[in-house]
């Protein structure tokens, strides 16, 4: 696979985030204004930003020498209307209307007079992307303090009009008011004629969640409108005068190379450009139609080189394991000799995760336009300050001369890191001369996309007579380190992550390895606790002291009605909890196999989650159901298969994803802790789902499932 | 001689040529973007539009197959600037995420109703099963179609 973009750009991310670029907004003063009108305008210097992206145990990228940083801003136009920017991107996970109701909410204006420009390089302050849970963690008590130094600038103007102390003045309701005499200006009055900045140096939020006004409540999405009358502009929707439609020649395998290409055909058809560069050959043409038979007519031969296939993984990646004494992948505590003898039981067993597609129901796109000097990509992606970096390196381009701009999403799932289509889009472009755009096909997004990695996981345990874990060795081999270390207390443990060079390539997905890490961990647990002849719930509380862990497990096994009692043949319940990211999850699952056939149909989930302090609840109840669904997912069918450098199944007909009959009843316990920051909520709710399910197997059956997915073909017969 | 079809009322030409599937004329010549692409293989449902009023799967049939019966998208579902009941119901349930796949749905949820006024959940599951959504909305949208149920039975009496 050594195409254009994968030899002149950084390979993309492959696991954890570890190293993240640099960069100093710059944008002058003057020139804010010039775009914004005049107005009152408050950035946002915080000095822990891109420390805070980087990955818990992972070499120091350090708050201390990272440069001041500009990571958010607001701006009072002299209509009173309120503008947030952020470099961050709208993917379905709800963050437009969450950080404008953080705005409005400390601002003190109507939460319609509010709107957020995100994910736009020209725009928007730098940001590294929107990944890792992190927008709520870091976008809501920024804005907080911009909206708060806002509201003192705004209560300053007032005083020196009115010529008294700011001290007797208050803000609310949009405008400042003098008590003492009744006099009140609106914030568009004090900001018309102004040309005001403020910068603002890293403090923590000054309004507690207990007395938030306009966050915290359940508002609907913005802009929700234009998405129910097809009205919203997706990348893949947009139109500009003259654009023409791109289309990518892929290779037949991964791997290959190109032995002999004869364009000619392709070259004089009317108003067609082919462009041959190294290893990418595309076409754009006036319409996709013409664009598909351009591709059609190119001739090519490739040299095909033998690849691992989806059914000897498991054993390839044991045995391509990187030998690493890197101690970043190793944590180690007591003696697991000591704690294996102390053992009455022992277990050790093998789990497997396949690779899983994200699939989102937009594929992969962009427009790309090159006008005066200047090269302008509109992308469905995660990362827009990344891909504008990458464009200006392929085409040797100064920063600021590129412009990436994300419209809201058709999602991403961790899957749009890359800059894969505005790279193709604006190489045929620049041949082109004219505007392309280039949507990739759902075959090409299930095979030239990148992955959650497979991996494969080794637990060995021992547990004393009292059902008191004495050891734990828990081995990664390459799906990743994300929740990887037990939360459960046990004196003796090794935990390390094994690297193996890439098979497929592979990238983030919605809570990485946090998902194979707790199959593993909870599948394991709950044979222990079955070894133990324990309840799975008592055994996992006589372990646990993380309270909030506890708290969410008994929120989840209370409304489930945790220990259930079957009443029919085929029937198991099963649950699973634990941490990430800031959050903590706990899932109880219901299934009901058809013994003669082998069928399994899950009943029931009943998820308790906790974030810390909720912005949105109905946003994130949408985020956690959400979660679960795609959980199921992984959990029981989805998988890559891959033969020969081709991915065997890459349709919706032959890859399962969850549809309608595969969505049990679902309830979503949302524990709202005031008392804690808000944490992140778009992964965590996706990684307890499958040991619930298949513990849920266990106990209906006595069938122990110990690779994802679960049930591909359902339980087979007897 | 240019074909016409007839799209939410209005007849348009189409040069494109007759084998095109009706989503790429809709989208790309009539700038009907409300359809959307997902899969090109009538396997998400996110391209559904009504054909004389039944759902069909805008990327599999060729243009020349829609010529002649009336096209409703999305886009011709809102009448004087008030949204179809289906419609306002999904904003009211907040029956989307990402909302890729609402276009699709919507148009499916409107046939299902014009056909069966008051379904039953398990109709409505059976009746969406061909619609992706990769998001995980599936129980708001089984929600909302039963709130438009109701609204438009109440909207008939």
């Amino acid at each position: 696979m050594n195409t254009l973009r994968e030899r002149l750009v950084a390979e993309p991310e492959r696991f954890e985030f570890g190293a993240v670029p640099m960069h100093q907004f710059d944008l002058a003063r003057r020139e804010f204004f010039k775009i914004l009108g005049a107005g009152i305008a408050v950035f946002a210097v915080a000095k822990d930003a891109l420390a805070q992206e980087t990955a818990p145990g992972s070499p120091s990228f350090h708050s201390e020498e990272s440069p001041k940083e500009i990571t958010s801003w607001l701006h009072i136009g002299e209509d009173g209307m309120v503008t947030g920017f952020t470099g961050k991107a709208e993917m379905g996970q709800n963050i437009r209307t969450s950080i404008s109701q953080t705005l409005a909410d400390e601002l003190r204006v109507p939460f319609e007079s509010v709107r957020l420009v995100m994910g736009d390089t020209a725009l928007t302050p730098f940001d590294a992307g929107t990944f890792g849970s992190r927008t709520t963690p870091t976008m809501t008590p920024q804005f907080r303090r911009v909206a708060e130094a806002a509201r003192n600038l705004l209560i300053g103007v007032a005083a020196k009009e009115w010529n008294v102390p700011p001290e007797g003045l208050v803000a609310a309701d949009a405008k400042v008011t003098h008590p003492a005499s009744k006099r009140s200006l609106t914030y568009a009055e004090l900001a018309r004629g102004k040309t005001l900045a403020q910068n603002l140096p890293a403090e923590d939020p000054i309004t507690p969640a207990t007395e938030w006004k306009i966050a915290g409540k359940p508002l609907p999405k913005v802009d929700g409108r234009a998405f129910v009358t097809g009205n919203h502009k997706y990348t893949s929707d947009i139109r500009l005068e003259g654009m023409l439609y791109g289309k990518v020649l892929r290779p037949p395998s991964f791997g290959a190379t190109l032995v002999s290409y004869d364009d000619s055909a392709a070259k004089v058809m009317s108003g067609v450009t082919v462009v041959r560069d190294a290893d990418f050959i595309g076409v754009a043409a006036p319409s996709a139609h013409e664009a598909h038979k351009a591709l059609d007519a190119i001739r090519t031969q490739w040299k095909e080189v033998p690849q691992v296939s989806s059914k000897e993984i498991f054993s390839y990646l044991k045995k391509n394991a990187e030998p690493s004494s890197n101690e970043r992948f190793r944590h180690q505590k007591g003696s697991l000799e000591e704690g294996l003898a102390a053992a009455t039981h022992g277990l050790e067993v093998t789990y497997n995760v396949a690779y899983i597609a994200h699939s989102p129901l937009e594929p992969r796109a962009a427009v790309a336009q090159f006008a005066d000097g200047q090269l302008t990509v509109w992308t469905g992606t995660q990362r827009p300050f990344a891909n504008r970096d990458e464009l200006a390196s392929v085409f040797h381009m100064p920063e600021s001369k590129v412009r990436v701009i994300v419209p809201d999403t058709g999602a991403a799932y961790g899957g749009k890191h890359t800059s894969d289509a505005a790279l193709e889009a604006a190489r045929l472009a620049r041949a082109a001369g004219k505007p392309v755009k280039v949507v990739w096909t759902r075959e090409e997004e299930f095979t030239w996309a990148y992955f959650r990695p497979a991996g494969v996981i080794e637990v060995k345990s021992g547990i004393a007579s009292d059902g008191k874990l004495t050891a734990w060795e828990f081995h990664n081999y390459h799906s990743g380190m994300s929740a990887i270390e037990t939360p459960y207390d046990v004196a003796n443990q090794l935990t390390q992550y094994h690297q193996v060079p890439l098979v497929l390539r592979s990238g983030s997905y919605r809570g990485l390895a946090a998902t194979a890490n707790h199959f593993a961990r909870e599948t394991h647990m709950d044979a222990l606790a079955h070894a133990a002849k324990m309840d799975p719930l008592e055994f996992r509380l006589k372990n646990l002291s993380n309270a909030r862990i506890r708290a969410v497990l008994e929120a989840a096994t209370r409304s489930f009605g945790w220990p259930r009692k079957k009443t029919q043949d085929g029937q198991g319940f099963g649950l699973a909890c634990g941490t990430e990211k800031g959050s903590c999850v706990a899932a109880c699952a219901e299934v009901a196999v058809d013994l003669a056939s082998g069928g399994v149909r899950v009943v029931r989930v009943v998820e308790a989650f906790e974030c810390g302090a909720i912005v949105n609840p109905d946003g994130l109840r949408n985020q956690v159901v959400g979660a679960i669904i795609q959980g199921l997912g992984g959990a029981l069918f989805e998988a890559v298969e891959f033969e020969n450098g081709r991915i065997t199944n890459p349709h919706f007909a032959t890859y399962r994803v969850p549809r309608f009959r595969d969505v049990p009843e679902i309830e979503a316990v949302l524990l709202d802790r005031k008392d804690l920051p808000s944490a992140g909520a778009g992964e965590t709710p996706i990684m307890a789902i499958a040991p619930a399910v298949g513990n849920a197997l266990f106990d209906a059956t006595g069938i122990r499932l110990n690779d994802l997915p679960l049930v591909p073909s359902g339980l087979g017969k007897g | 001689m240019a074909m016409q079809i007839e799209v939410n009322g209005k007849r348009c030409a189409v040069s494109y040529p007759p084998d095109t599937p009706l989503l790429y004329v809709l989208r790309d010549e009539l700038g009907l973007t409300g359809t959307k692409y997902g899969c090109g293989e009538g396997q998400c449902g996110a391209c559904t539009v009504l054909l004389a009023g039944a759902p069909r799967r805008s990327c599999q049939i060729p243009v020349s197959a829609a010529a002649a019966k009336p096209i409703t998208t999305i886009e011709g579902l809102e009448k004087e600037g008030k949204l179809h009941p289906v419609q306002q119901a999904f904003l009211d349930a907040g029956a989307f995420q990402c909302a890729y796949c609402t276009s699709g749905m919507v148009m499916s949820s409107v046939v299902l109703l014009q056909t069966n006024a008051n379904p039953k959940r398990e109709e409505i599951v059976q009746f969406l099963q061909g619609n992706v959504c990769r998001c995980g909305t599936h129980p708001r949208i089984i929600e909302a179609v039963q709130h438009a149920a109701k609204m438009m039975q109440e909207r008939a009496r």
